[in-house]
């Protein structure tokens, strides 16, 4: 009984070091594809050369030559600035929504077929019809992404609302948790891995979302720039954005979504 | 027979009825006519059947379920704190042994120091520790260091040593015994375990199958402390005698 518990601490303290150890290859692997996939683009861009397909080198020189002038990163800030509105926008409402619905049969059966129903509207549709309603706003341009990506968010988090265990929300209401100590510790934990999944594929979505937006109705923007330089016919410059936003996005996830999703599972992780 | 007591220091069950409805449409008695008290300070288990309802009957003094006719009336003034050990554990798995209690102090009590009942159980060393990393029977003690850490009007227990290897298991009663008489509180306890009842019960309430109503109570007013060995086996055969339809 108290033999595991006595050996767990030495255990803590070796999984990191294996752990890294563990990593070490994928990272390796990770870089040498990178590299293979830049070094076949450069030899097959060389090999036919074509205005409509630049090597490397070129998209790089696009890249400086956008970041020099400042054009790259003021449009880059304004496109992020746009995803991450919209990311809150529709997390929050959609969790809200998607924990109401999971909790109340009644409301869920009535509501589901307008679910299916913004499941299933193009993302298209929705960005037109908000521009024509609501103007060429700020607020049309957001709200529509948001609209896009809330369905997902319902779906998936009235599912996780339906997988609650319920002995612990009587755990809680025998020992008299308040609204707000229930959220943050019944609740929220159990929610965890849902809000995860439904902020992981909304990142991803939304990003693409947001440039078809800046593209349609916005005169700022990564989604604008890549218009106008589909207009010039400039793909190093389109590829220098696209690969420049990727960037952003893939640093996100690396810096932001993983620390926070492996400081919030900590438990299980040490529950071997 | 009672003591005298106040109005309001003892538990008082008086369920008329109370029926669940089941799957495909029947209706299920599962308590008729219920009645009964458990005083101050008194320990009471109650005894019953498989399914003849003890754990609906936890449920509705607890809160959980108000579905029913008849009245509860719980022991303490104006809102009673009630401290419960369910059948399982039911920790926070996401939060530490000691965050699990603490998470339940009421207001009143938020920054209570914790020392004595962590080290009166045994957890002293594990307070840090995640509910995963702990066995049953220590999870167990988290679950009572939990309900006592309250100080609870009313100190429900439902089970609380089932699945587990009869020395842990008594070890559990003994360290139970232990913090409960620090400060004694109205605790009514279900059980299967006949032994178990006489080692620790002031009264123990013996219920029918279902619809479950009370057939009889068995008081021990013998102290704990010298119940041994052969007085416990004595008392078993008294209880059996008079309720020879128990296992």
């Amino acid at each position: 009984m108290s033999v595991p518990l006595r050996s767990s601490p030495t255990t803590h303290q070796a999984a990191p070091d294996r752990a890294l150890r563990r990593n070490a290859a994928p990272v390796l692997i990770t870089i040498a594809s990178f590299a293979t996939l830049i070094v076949l683009w450069h030899l097959t861009a060389t090999i036919w050369p074509s205005r409509s397909f630049p090597p490397p080198l070129a998209v790089l020189e696009a890249f400086l030559r956008e970041m020099t002038s400042g054009e790259l990163p003021h449009h880059l800030g304004i496109t992020l600035w746009r995803v991450a509105a919209a990311f809150v926008l529709a997390m929050v409402i959609g969790s809200a929504l998607g924990i109401y619905l999971g909790s109340h049969r009644q409301a869920d059966r009535f509501l589901q077929p307008w679910v299916i129903l913004f499941l299933n509207i193009p993302a298209l549709v929705i960005i037109v019809l908000a521009y024509i309603w609501f103007g060429l706003s700020e607020a049309a341009a957001i709200g529509a992404v948001a609209v896009n990506k809330i369905p997902n968010v319902i779906v998936t988090l009235r599912e996780g609302t339906r997988a609650l265990d319920p002995r612990y929300s009587d755990m809680a209401r025998v020992y008299r948790f308040g609204p707000w100590k229930r959220f943050r510790n019944v609740l929220l934990p159990q929610l965890q891995p849902y809000l995860t999944a439904a902020s992981r594929s909304g990142i991803s979505l939304i990003w693409k979302i947001v440039l078809v937006v800046e593209l349609l109705g916005r005169s700022n923007g990564v989604g604008f720039q890549i218009n106008l330089y589909f207009q010039l016919f400039d793909v190093a410059a389109i590829l220098a954005y696209t690969l420049a936003f990727v960037g952003v996005m893939l640093l996100i996830e690396l810096i932001v979504v993983q620390p926070l999703e492996h400081a919030s599972t900590r438990w299980r992780q040490r529950a071997a | 027979m009672h003591p005298p007591a106040g109005a309001n220091a003892r538990l008082k069950i008086d369920i008329v009825h109370k029926a669940f409805r089941s799957s495909n449409g029947g209706v299920i008695d599962v308590l008729d006519e219920l009645h009964l008290a458990v005083e101050e300070n008194e320990f009471a288990c109650v005894i019953g059947p498989s399914g003849c309802g003890k754990t609906t009957t936890l449920r509705m003094l607890l809160g959980l379920d108000r579905d029913f006719d008849g009245t509860i009336q719980l022991p303490g003034r104006g809102d009673p704190r009630v401290g419960a050990v369910f059948q399982e554990p039911l920790l926070l798995p996401w939060r530490s042994v000691e965050d699990n209690v603490r998470l339940a102090l009421p207001k009143a009590l938020r920054g209570k120091n914790l020392d004595s009942l962590f080290a009166s159980l045994g957890l002293a060393k594990m307070r840090s520790l995640f509910p995963a990393e702990l066995s049953l029977g220590l999870a167990r003690r988290a679950a009572i260091a939990r309900a006592l850490a309250i100080e609870p009007d009313l100190l429900v227990l439902d089970e609380p040593f089932v699945s587990l290897d009869e020395a842990t298991a008594q070890q559990l009663r003994y360290l139970l015994l232990a913090v409960w008489a620090e400060r004694p509180t109205t605790a009514l306890m279900v059980t299967h375990n006949v032994r178990e009842a006489i080692m620790l019960a002031d009264r123990i309430i013996v219920l029918s199958p279902r619809p479950a109503h009370v057939v009889g109570t068995f008081v021990i007013r013998l102290p704990r402390e010298k119940r041994n060995e052969q007085v416990r086996g004595d008392l078993l055969r008294s209880f059996k005698e008079k309720f020879p339809d128990q296992q």
